[in-house]
């Protein structure tokens, strides 16, 4: 099983590839096209500002290479938010893998919302094994609405789509890598289930 | 529904958990990473590490320290104590760590927090405030709150969530080490003033001053550290009794 993880610089990677490795998964770390291409899966997470973060992919070439993968692919956070068509963040285009623009939380709660928060409505393998109602860990402040390819919801002042799979691409608002062993079930089960 | 955070603080000195941790079932009590994997274990909600260390050495130590926690514990974790440029929080983030804490430096020099928002996200930057009231008014400290300022807390507050700061750390000089209970007066309106998240830190003695800080002090978060690392509350009671009493908690 060969897993990559792209790095395109965008800021705590490390942590997705320890992650793995506690699960007894090794990955790369790679911004190589052609290995990105010949992994078994790849994950594509991002922390930061979107325009920038998409520049980055631009300027290597990733932003053509990421929608045309056929093996799984799961976005993280800033990753799986790249993936749909429009972000408000920057005015950014997107990868358009998912036909959904990304909004500002428009809600008198704290922007960013930052900590523990339920995930509900749980559809696909990506949850297999995980209980509706578990908690995984969020740091954001654009997020996708409920959409036809949502298959967990949260709520932060309205309910929003907190992940989105479609075809061979997942994408997750939530950190797995940092919501404890709850969040680990949900990387395994990308890594075990996503081609079934 | 989001929940309020509960944050342990642990204090290294030279990639060592500083004196004064009681935990019998530690094979090493210095050894931060086991210490922040009993927390981990037990529902803390995030970590955060403060190196007082001084010596020349103290980067690399850290950064060292930093991967092995990564690679250890799956909750998040903040790193703070003498973070003054860019390279320190870049190499600190490479180490993975989630976010960096700046505090002197960042009164010393406001750019550097507008600096790591751009190049890294607002997401990782926390920005510690220790203040205490001088003739009732709040006054930022610097030094680990020995050296005072001119400037006051809730104009600095909000400069530095213009400039950037995903989130502020306030401590309460005034409230640190006393167990009577966090500065909820100064922290509900840090929370009604602002829009990003606020983290109480300074007084925590018991279970009670959780739920007020929560109730009246409007924090989105609460730091402490003695009275977890002593045992004086264990954090799955302190959970248990603040969801009891009506406090979004994970459990």
């Amino acid at each position: 099983m060969k897993i990559a993880i792209i790095d395109y610089g965008a800021g705590n990677v490390k942590s997705i590839e320890f992650a793995l490795q506690r699960l007894g998964f090794e990955s790369e770390l790679t911004s190589d096209a052609n290995t990105i291409k010949a992994a078994d899966r790849v994950i594509f997470p991002g922390v930061g500002e979107a325009s920038s973060a998409m520049h980055m992919l631009q300027s290597t070439g990733l932003d053509r290479l990421i929608p045309s993968l056929k093996q799984p692919v799961l976005g993280i956070c800033l990753g799986m938010q790249l993936m749909c068509n429009h972000c408000e963040e920057g005015d950014t285009k997107g990868l358009g893998i998912f036909d959904v623009n990304v909004v500002k939380f428009n809600t008198d709660l704290k922007v960013p919302q930052v900590g523990w928060n339920t995930i509900f409505n749980l559809k696909s393998d990506l949850f297999k094994t995980v209980e509706e109602n578990s908690y995984m860990y969020l740091v954001h402040s654009y997020y996708v609405p409920i959409h036809k390819n949502s298959i967990a919801t949260s709520d932060y002042g309205l309910d929003y789509s907190v992940a989105l799979h479609k075809d061979n691409f997942y994408g997750v608002q939530f950190h797995p890598e940092k919501s404890g062993k709850i969040g680990e079930q949900v990387l395994e089960n990308f890594i075990v289930n996503s081609n079934k | 529904m989001l929940t309020k955070r509960i944050i342990p603080c642990l204090d290294i000195k030279n990639g060592r958990t500083v004196k004064g941790v009681n935990f019998v079932e530690l094979r090493d009590a210095g050894d931060p990473v086991e210490l922040a994997k009993i927390y981990a274990d037990n529902y803390a909600d995030e970590l955060v590490f403060l190196d007082i260390s001084a010596t020349e050495e103290r980067r690399k130590t850290l950064a060292k320290l930093v991967e092995e926690i990564a690679k250890h514990i799956n909750i998040p974790f903040t790193v703070g104590g003498g973070i003054s440029s860019v390279e320190d929080v870049a190499l600190l983030l490479k180490s993975g760590a989630d976010k960096v804490s700046i505090n002197s430096a960042a009164v010393k020099n406001p750019k550097l927090i507008s600096e790591v928002a751009k190049r890294f996200g607002s997401q990782c930057v926390v920005v510690a405030i220790d203040a205490k009231q001088i003739e009732g008014n709040w006054k930022v400290h610097l030094v680990g709150g020995k050296q005072p300022t001119d400037i006051d807390l809730f104009e600095w507050a909000k400069e530095v969530q213009e400039l950037g700061a995903g989130e502020i750390l306030f401590t309460s000089m005034d409230h640190d080490g006393t167990k009577a209970g966090f500065a909820n007066e100064a922290l509900a309106k840090l929370s009604e003033e602002l829009h990003i998240p606020i983290i109480a830190s300074g007084g925590a003695g018991n279970v009670k001053h959780f739920e007020d800080t929560f109730k009246l002090g409007k924090a989105d978060a609460a730091l402490a550290a003695s009275v977890f690392h002593f045992k004086e509350i264990e954090i799955s009671d302190l959970k248990n009794e603040l969801k009891s009493n009506g406090i979004s908690i994970r459990i």
